[in-house]
């Protein structure tokens, strides 16, 4: 790993301690909650095993050549996210801002999840866990009604955790308990950025491979589960018909793209801190590759534990449809079983089937329950957590669940807070008088507090809106713009000669079929599907509100105008850098076509550098 | 078992309670004893009844201190295979007369865990239907247990950061008294140059900054 001095200047640029660090960096920063929560539900509704074919397909063709781009230009240049796009063509400075601004808007409201983790975590060291019953009402004569209307679990999460109001319009308070919950993961966070990427290096160790050894635990622990093959089965059994529809391989497209964090800038200043001589092509795939797996591997501990909970389920309802018939038919005490259930519901029907019908059993069908499906915070806070009640040693469970859920959301958000530390250093935004603790620690208090809309009763609605225009139509059009800017400014040519120089070959035809052709028309038939069907649909949002006439079930509401504003402010504000940086420098050097350029670098593409100024 | 119902719904010799007409002062008690039990379930025969009707009678002396309740004054009918069956309190003085239904309940309700513990079941398993369960009392903490684990996390947090800050800051004052300051380079190459980074001085001792290969283009 020796430095090769005297091509590039001398840096001071920090460096990782060894490759492993790296690796795992990029590999925390990659798998996220996403690949737990969201790739099983994605796998379930479309279809089990046959998801996995267009997943692949885009992980191939779509999030490979984007991540080796990103490493490799990050590497060559050895700068964060705008002093890369700055050195390709100052046109494209805005493409950096836009990386930063996302990367600061997401880290805010990631974090927000974290706490709620936290919170989670630090409510599993209790016996019985609070979401496992109702509380007590006041006067102790029952159980706290929205509780007893709902479930206990549905009540911790959407009263005792959230305290979430009845809309979006009604902001309620700051929760004071999120707040310290919020304060908690930030200082976490900070502990683990105080000296850059030295600290990282050290807490990736843990943060990128206990969740792995979580998994594991989980596997083993829940396939001895009853219930939990048919989960599996339920998950992976191929339906391929549905390859048919569009709307597959468009979530396909979109998982991967997001799955891997792209465009967000950490990736590109994690490679910046490497040595030049590294081969980045094997990295990329490396990472790719652990990502997918990691995803599929997540799938088999959450689809068993859900099939048990299915199982669960059903035998609670065949159990309160037999407690039903034993007592009005006083039939004795566990005559009737789950096993001759059936049996004895058909000689009853036979002899007195008025009195059956009047007790109004509810049908019990395992495939219902089955296909009760969630993702995001409804797998972790209310799927999860009630599967989690039925295990013994729940506590232990929960524990782990929760510490797994955190050091995923950890290491990706390292990935975010580079995206947002490295360019303002390289844009040397930071007084000379502030030491880098000092800055992180005013970033970090800067995000903190910008995150506390996110503790407020509403909070939980606004989570939701930035995580769905934060993060998504805008990292789309970065990465375009990227693609862009490498093809299109520095040239396949000089890309693969960066890519010779790196790795000692060029990059075969493979990736340049990718980076030509394949993947910025994928980016852009994705990004255009992803209009269309936002279009389409009129953004709603599903709240929780206890007076409403179909309670427990959440009340399908419309977003208010003013609120809608802020959903398209939110897409185009991040994006805005990007035109409006070029057009500027496009003025500026209108107005400076006279003046040699000696400060800038050559925005020149065709620039060969064997005319250097400095012979 | 008919036999035993037809005792049972007969009168005793001083009572004239009917018990089968006296539905409004009675209460139906139902018995899951397989389910809470399982192996160790025990059948229910005549003893068992006895033992209910002596344990009601029991819950009503200790409620109502005067009056001596005898196990003849409880009255039971319209037994089931399912375990469930009504009973009916006569008062002592006057067999013929039913005991209302609220002090009934109120003295079952006192002494319910007494009655619950000589069946060995719970409040679910023995049931008096119309008679809820009094719920436990919440157990209230003196701090709620996750303010404890809240605050050991933020405390090793924040000692670790301190710990980490104040480190940092004497190994930086050490290093600057050590080192010649380097002249500031007031070129702004815009983003070419590189982040000044404290871990590379600290890793690699003294870095002296007078003769730095940084300057790709010398000044015209």
């Amino acid at each position: 790993m020796a430095e090769s001095a005297g091509e590039k200047p001398a840096d001071e640029r920090p460096k990782w301690d060894n490759k492993v660090q790296y690796m795992l960096t990029c590999i925390g920063f990659a798998v996220g909650l996403g690949n737990v929560w969201r790739f099983p539900y994605l796998c379930q509704i479309y279809g089990g095993g046959a998801f996995l074919i267009p997943y692949l397909i885009a992980l191939v063709f779509e999030g490979l050549p984007l991540l080796y781009l990103e490493l490799a230009i990050g590497q060559r240049l050895r700068l964060g996210s705008i002093g890369v796009w700055n050195s390709i063509s100052p046109y494209l400075g805005g493409v950096g801002m836009a990386s930063m601004i996302v990367s600061f808007l997401v880290g805010v409201y990631y974090n927000t999840i974290l706490a709620w983790v936290l919170w989670y975590l630090f409510h599993s060291f209790q016996n019985p866990l609070p979401w496992s019953e109702c509380p007590v009402n006041d006067d102790r004569t029952g159980y706290v009604q929205e509780c007893v209307d709902s479930t206990p679990v549905n009540y911790f999460w959407y009263r005792q955790t959230l305290n979430v109001t009845a809309n979006i319009e009604t902001s309620g308070s700051l929760q004071w308990w999120l707040v310290l919950c919020l304060a908690t993961a930030w200082c976490i966070v900070y502990i683990c950025f105080i000296k850059g990427i030295e600290t990282i290096g050290k807490a990736v160790y843990v943060t990128a491979t206990f969740p792995y050894l979580v998994l594991t635990i989980f596997i083993v622990r829940a396939l001895t589960l009853p219930g939990a093959t048919d989960g599996i089965l339920y998950l992976f059994t191929p339906e391929w018909e549905i390859l048919m529809k569009p709307q597959v391989w468009l979530d396909a497209a979109t998982q991967i793209f997001f799955s891997l964090s792209l465009a967000f800038g950490g990736l590109i200043a994690f490679s910046s801190y490497n040595p030049q001589k590294n081969d980045c092509e094997r990295d990329a795939v490396i990472v790719g590759c652990i990502n997918s797996a990691t995803s599929i591997y997540a799938s088999i501990p959450i689809f068993a534990i859900l099939g048990f909970k299915a199982t669960s389920n059903y035998n609670s309802c065949l159990e309160s449809n037999i407690l039903s018939l034993t007592n009005s038919f006083d039939v004795g005490d566990q005559n009737i079983t789950i096993e001759n259930y059936n049996s004895w519901l058909d000689s009853l029907n036979r002899t007195d089937s008025v009195s059956v019908a009047r007790l109004n059993l509810t049908k019990c069908n395992l495939q219902t329950f089955l296909d009760q499906s969630a993702s995001g915070t409804g797998l972790a806070f209310i799927v999860f957590t009630e599967a989690v009640i039925s295990m013994p040693g729940s506590q232990v469970w929960a524990v782990l669940f929760f510490i797994m859920l955190f050091s995923l959301g950890l290491s990706s958000m390292f990935g975010n807070l580079e995206g947002v530390l490295a360019p303002l250093r390289d844009l040397k935004v930071v007084p000379k008088w502030m030491p880098p603790q000092l800055f992180t620690a005013f970033i970090a208090l800067l995000s903190f507090l910008v995150g506390l809309v996110f503790t407020m009763g509403s909070g939980n609605y606004w989570l939701e809106i930035f995580n769905n225009y934060v993060g998504s139509v805008s990292l789309l059009i970065i990465a375009f713009f990227e693609l862009v800017g490498v093809i299109g400014f520095r040239g396949i040519r000089q890309f693969g000669d960066d890519i010779e120089f790196m790795t000692g070959r060029r990059p075969n035809l493979f990736w340049k079929a990718c980076w030509l052709v394949i993947s910025p028309l994928l980016l852009l038939v994705v990004f255009l599907a992803y209009i269309v069907v936002q279009v389409q649909t009129t953004p709603t949002y599903p709240a929780w509100n206890p007076d409403y006439v179909d309670f427990p079930q959440t009340e399908v509401q419309p977003y208010p105008t003013w609120v809608f504003v802020i959903c398209v402010l939110l897409v185009a504000i991040p994006v805005a850098p990007i035109p409006i940086v070029a057009l500027y420098k496009c003025i500026s050097n209108l107005f400076r076509t006279t003046e040699t350029d000696v400060q800038n670098r050559p925005s020149n593409p065709y620039c060969n550098e064997g005319f250097d100024k400095d012979t | 078992m008919f036999p035993l119902l037809l005792l049972l719904c007969l009168p005793p010799a001083l009572a004239a309670v009917d018990c089968n007409t006296e539905y409004k002062n009675g209460y139906q008690v139902r018995l899951s004893i397989k389910t809470a039990l399982g192996d160790q379930a025990y059948d229910w025969n005549e003893s068992e009844m006895f033992l209910f009707r002596a344990t009601i009678a029991f819950a009503m002396r200790k409620f109502n201190k005067t009056e001596a309740y005898e196990v003849s004054n409880i009255v039971v009918c319209n037994q089931t295979p399912r375990v469930s069956f009504w009973f009916i309190v006569t008062s002592p003085e006057d067999p013929a007369q039913a005991i209302s239904k609220n002090i009934v309940e109120q003295a079952v309700r006192e002494s319910r865990n007494r009655i619950n513990n000589a069946f060995l079941l719970t409040d679910k398993s023995l049931e008096f239907l119309g008679i809820p369960p009094t719920l436990a009392a919440p157990i209230i903490p003196a701090t709620p247990p996750w303010l404890i684990v809240f605050g050991v996390v933020i405390g090793a947090v924040c000692a670790g950061i301190v710990a980490l800050l104040v480190t940092s800051f004497v190994k930086r004052r050490r290093e600057k008294k050590a080192k010649v300051v380097p002249e500031e380079e007031d070129q702004a190459k815009g983003t070419d140059k590189a982040v000044t980074g404290e871990t590379f001085e600290d890793r690699n001792g003294v870095y002296n900054l007078g003769f730095a290969d940084d300057d790709r283009f010398t000044q015209l």
